[in-house]
């Protein structure tokens, strides 16, 4: 049976201009944080893998409006946008990314591995579905020491066929643990589409499975987003009940900068159609319309994106390599 | 003959082996329709289609658990694992289940499949996407670990490993896959598993050395003859597990002195169980203290910081100039 996706905020959550000022510009400090980041890939400042978030921006804005500094988040390696939004500084997220020693790991790291214990960002993972047990760690250590905090849990449409991912729903479920499951689903995992790697596409069954609240979400539409995760927020904070939560999304970029154009395994077209549905520009469209924003507001907003952006890119270059002693140290506790 | 690149090499083994043998199948993610992450798997589908290239979702214990259910019942999977990192997910399957089964069903049951993995730098990503772990399956009783350093050993090998009666498991240095091309003859060839080659010759020095780090042992044994006139014997290993102690003790009987070479970590690397080896086999030869130039006891750090952790060729020639001076 299909369910009906999340369309409308729910009551309550009544859109201010603050509010839509908060949204758009997450939406987009992500989009023009990975765009920036993806030039400098291509300028070779950044090594190894990156993966974008870009079309997916949404989900980390409207998830993390409905979280209180205090909660947790982990993710897995398309994580520069969650990480940015719970509050990590954006030029130490881009100093991390380039390697250097201002980043938010020192710069040894990178984009994978972002991690903020101050803006408790529990970290980007690159084994797919490996955190998620370690989410419901964290959980049951709040419910352990009486917390009201909760873990939002991101995760990919990919980890799901994995084993972690039904442990980890089990352990919640039956352990009553305060972890929101956000599956970020964007129909593939690298060139495996959903089709062809589940044998229950609709994810949000498997919560029912395990007895939990659980919804399909429109992934484009911050506020669906915002409004579903809210529910599942104050659950949690209530009485420790867990949440499945099936976001859908698209990823307008390649799987990572290696795989740039993507058109092996989808065609131009539906990438050229899921762009219609550019979470930015419906929202802006949506906050305009009935004049929420004025468009000198929408200008004034990306133009501080741009300049924090710029600002990131620029202390990024400026920071320097870590020193070579750095290669041997936070591996033991090192003594005094 | 063709001129292949290492990745085409093992491309033709696969080709020539599913078109020897019906029941060669291949399996893993992406492996399929789009050719695998380093395109090792390419065409495959085209020519084999679905039922022999089976792409599956992400679930590495599923690969190879169920690959070893085809095993049993006599099929040969080779499955292919993305990166040597992501192995840890199925680490059960293959030392607990693949590794054992010939001697826990006191042979009445065998496990004839290829475990084919990514491993070592050179994409200049951290940890799983570069580690070097041959030291955790060369450590597992039933299990062969090979490791090709070229294009050409490389498809005799891969051959060989998927004919093989018993599991083995295949690292494929990434550094190495587009580094350079060799003649490949057409016709399918083999190469014996558990032989180390003398792919160098001289009196003075043994280096050992395997998979992507032959190159750098090649290059410092050139160093040393130009530079101190000292001649080396370069041995390749090619297998590490069951290592040819024969070739290694050998060598070092004519040498008296030694550097072993690996991208592992050093503490309890394969470069120990080697050196153990050669106090066995020729400890009244040994002239000098034996050596070992590893990667440091680190997780395998970024970008950044990746040239300061593996091997070169500088680091190679100093440790063999110090075993020399000894
Ligand atoms: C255990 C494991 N297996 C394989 C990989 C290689 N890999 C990295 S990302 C990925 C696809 C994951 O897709 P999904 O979870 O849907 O996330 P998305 O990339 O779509 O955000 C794969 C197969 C990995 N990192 N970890
Ligand atoms: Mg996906």
């Amino acid at each position: 049976m299909a369910k009906a996706m999340t369309q409308k905020a729910a009551p309550g959550l009544g859109l201010d201009a603050d509010l839509a000022r908060k949204l758009l510009r997450d939406m987009l400090l992500i989009r023009r944080f990975e765009e920036k980041a993806a030039e400098a890939y291509a300028l070779g400042k950044i090594g190894g893998f990156l993966h974008l978030s870009i079309g997916e921006e949404a989900v980390a804005a409207g998830a993390t409006s409905v979280l209180r500094p205090d909660d947790y988040a982990i993710s897995t390696y398309r994580e520069h946008g969650h990480c940015l939004i719970k509050g990590s500084d954006p030029r130490r997220v881009m100093a991390e990314l380039f390697g250097r020693v201002d980043g938010l790991s020192k710069g040894k790291g990178g984009s994978m591995h972002l991690f903020d214990k101050e803006h408790n960002f529990l970290g980007g993972h690159a084994i797919v579905g490996a955190h998620l047990p370690i989410a419901a760690g964290v959980g049951f250590a709040i419910k352990y020491r009486g917390g009201d905090q909760v873990v939002l849990c991101y995760f990919g449409d990919g980890a799901v066929p994995e084993g972690e991912f039904h442990e980890a729903l089990n352990l919640a479920a039956l352990w009553k643990l305060p972890v929101i499951w956000l599956c970020e689903n964007n129909r593939y995992a690298m060139g495996t589409s959903l089709e062809r790697a589940l044998a229950q596409t609709e994810i949000w069954k498997f919560g029912e499975t395990y007895g939990i609240p659980s919804e399909p979400v429109d992934g484009m539409d911050v506020l669906a987003v915002r409004a579903a995760v809210g529910r599942a927020v104050e659950r949690a904070r209530r009485d420790k009940t867990p949440a499945l939560l099936e976001v859908r999304t698209y990823r307008f970029r390649g799987h990572s900068m290696r795989d740039p154009a993507g058109a092996v395994y989808r065609t131009k077209e539906e990438v050229e159609r899921e762009k219609l549905r550019d979470p930015i520009l419906l929202f802006r469209d949506r906050v305009l319309k009935p004049g929420v924003l004025s468009e000198d507001d929408v200008k004034k907003i990306e133009k501080d994106v741009n300049d924090l952006v710029d600002e990131a890119v620029a202390f990024a270059d400026a920071s320097p390599e870590p020193p070579a002693s750095e290669l041997f140290t936070d591996i033991f506790k090192e003594s005094a | 003959m063709a001129k292949l690149n290492m990745v085409k090499a093992l491309n033709l083994a696969l080709m020539q082996e599913m078109e020897r043998d019906p029941d060669v199948l291949v399996i893993g993610e992406d492996v399929g329709v789009d050719g695998g992450v380093f395109r090792v798997t390419e065409d495959l589908h085209r020519t084999y289609g679905s039922k022999r290239v089976i792409d599956s979702p992400l679930a590495e214990a599923g690969i190879i658990g169920a690959s070893i259910g085809m095993a049993l019942y006599g099929l040969k999977p080779v499955c292919e694992i993305q990166f040597s990192g992501f192995a840890f997910q199925c680490f059960h399957q293959i030392e607990n289940h693949a590794a054992r089964y010939r001697n826990r069903s006191q042979g009445r049951f065998h496990v004839p499949m290829v475990i084919r993995m990514p491993y070592g730098g050179g994409v200049r990503a951290l940890e799983h996407h570069s580690e070097s772990e041959e030291q955790f399956y060369a450590h597992i009783p039933g299990l062969k670990m090979v490791i090709p350093s070229g294009p050409r050993n490389a498809r005799a090998l891969l051959a060989a490993a998927i004919r093989d009666p018993d599991p083995v498991v295949f690292f494929e240095h990434k550094a190495l896959y587009h580094a350079h091309k060799e003649d490949v003859p057409d016709e399918s060839e083999t190469m014996e598993i558990g032989r180390a080659r003398v792919v160098r010759e001289g009196d003075d020095l043994t280096l050992v050395a395997w998979g992507g780090m032959l190159r750098v042992a090649r290059e410092a044994a050139e160093t040393l003859e130009q530079e101190d006139g000292v001649g080396s014997d370069v041995i390749d290993l090619l297998t590490v597990a069951p290592l040819d102690r024969e070739t290694i003790v050998r060598s070092v009987n004519k040498t008296g002195r030694v550097v072993i070479v690996h991208e592992a970590p050093r503490s309890f690397g394969p470069g120990a169980e080697i050196a153990a080896s050669i106090m066995d086999g020729a400890f009244l030869s040994l002239e000098a203290p034996i050596a070992r130039v590893t990667a440091h006891d680190v997780p395998f750090p970024g970008f950044a910081r990746e040239k300061a952790n593996v091997p070169d060729v500088a680091r190679v020639v100093a440790a063999a100039r110090d075993t020399l001076a000894y």
